[in-house]
């Protein structure tokens, strides 16, 4: 059953892919990836995330923006970086910060 | 003043996968323990046994310096920048993950196992261009001394990454003793102990322990049998 929604930003097609890949083997987690800001401003009038994850590509202007988006949303949304492009440290990550959450 | 931290070999998680056994320092994969999540910005210290013809299929890297040092067999490496590589001991890799790779790991050699340490750094600067280098310090004199294996300077001594840190590596016989002094004395100093018993400013460690300490400046290192030890000056913030 899923209750986490998790967006990911990144603008590598393919190690998104994987880290969309890899949240979705969760049964609890749903995952969804966007490659752009713009892109990202649409999933959020479509859905409520509780984690946001800035992947590889994402520049500090556009994290600023994202940041602003969430809080805009909802201020208790984690936004975060992802290291790694998937492999290793994601599930720690989400965990950690879930556990924020 | 920041708490030193010890890792000793036998708390570190465990994965068994059959052709991998891995012994990790900090939460990886399904392994989760927010007090063990990192030092600085040493992220990973993995010490990994990969069965003979065995190893790690096409995967991706982003953002995170990797660093590979192997202590027994041999590593073959190949990634998406088209680099073919086979690393030994005495010889370290590092790669620059950047804006995105992909990379194969396999052990070289049918019929024995490969040892090697798999150690990752959060980078200084986030998606710079990918990039690979090995270097051999086999031949440098590490008796009774510490050799510099990596550094952040492309001039310098051992490969270089995106971050400011040191690596350095000693073979010290039963008695000796000696100091390391930090490079940046804002940084703090992992210790990894691959083989024997040393005290770090007097904290007993043996085979495959870590100690993390934030010095003011020197450490004292003894070792208290023949060790092999790596030294990982790692900065705090980044």
């Amino acid at each position: 059953m899923v209750n986490v929604n998790i967006l990911v930003l990144a603008d590598h097609q393919e190690i998104l892919e994987t880290i969309i890949r890899l949240i979705n083997k969760n049964e609890e987690w749903n995952g969804v990836g966007v490659s752009d800001y713009q892109e990202a401003a649409q999933a959020f009038e479509k859905s409520k995330f509780d984690l946001v994850l800035l992947g590889v590509g994402v520049d500090d202007e556009t994290e600023s923006r994202i940041l602003q988006l969430c809080h805009s949303n909802d201020p208790g949304i984690v936004c975060m970086r992802h290291f790694g492009g998937g492999s290793g440290l994601l599930y720690s990550e989400i965990k950690h910060a879930l556990a924020q959450h | 003043m920041k708490n030193n931290i010890l890792h000793t070999a036998e708390s570190r998680f465990l994965a068994d996968h059959g052709w991998l056994k891995s012994a990790q320092t900090f939460s990886f994969h399904d392994h989760y323990d927010p007090q063990r999540l990192q030092f600085g910005a040493l992220r990973v210290l993995n010490d990994d046994i990969v069965n003979g013809g065995k190893g790690f299929g096409r995967h991706p890297h982003d953002n995170m310096e990797i660093i590979s040092i192997p202590l027994e067999g041999t590593l073959e490496h190949q990634d998406s920048m088209g680099n073919v590589a086979v690393i030994r001991p005495g010889e370290i890799q590092a790669m620059s993950a950047g804006t995105g790779i992909y990379h194969t790991e396999f052990n070289k050699n049918a019929d024995e196992p490969v040892t090697f340490l798999q150690i990752w750094l959060y980078p200084n600067k986030l998606n710079v261009t990918p990039r690979y280098d090995q270097r051999d310090y086999g031949k440098g004199d590490m008796h009774n001394k510490f050799l510099q294996i990596l550094s952040p300077n492309a001039d310098d001594e051992g490969v270089w990454i995106n971050q400011q840190a040191w690596f350095h590596i000693g073979n010290l016989d039963a008695g000796f003793e000696t100091a390391y002094q930090l490079k940046d004395a804002s940084n703090g100093l992992y210790v990894f102990v691959i083989k024997g018993d040393i005290a770090v400013d007097g904290q007993p460690l043996s085979t495959r322990d870590g100690y993390g300490l934030w010095p003011d400046s020197e450490v004292k290192i003894t070792a208290s049998s023949y060790a092999e030890v790596l030294l990982m000056e790692i900065p705090e913030k980044w």
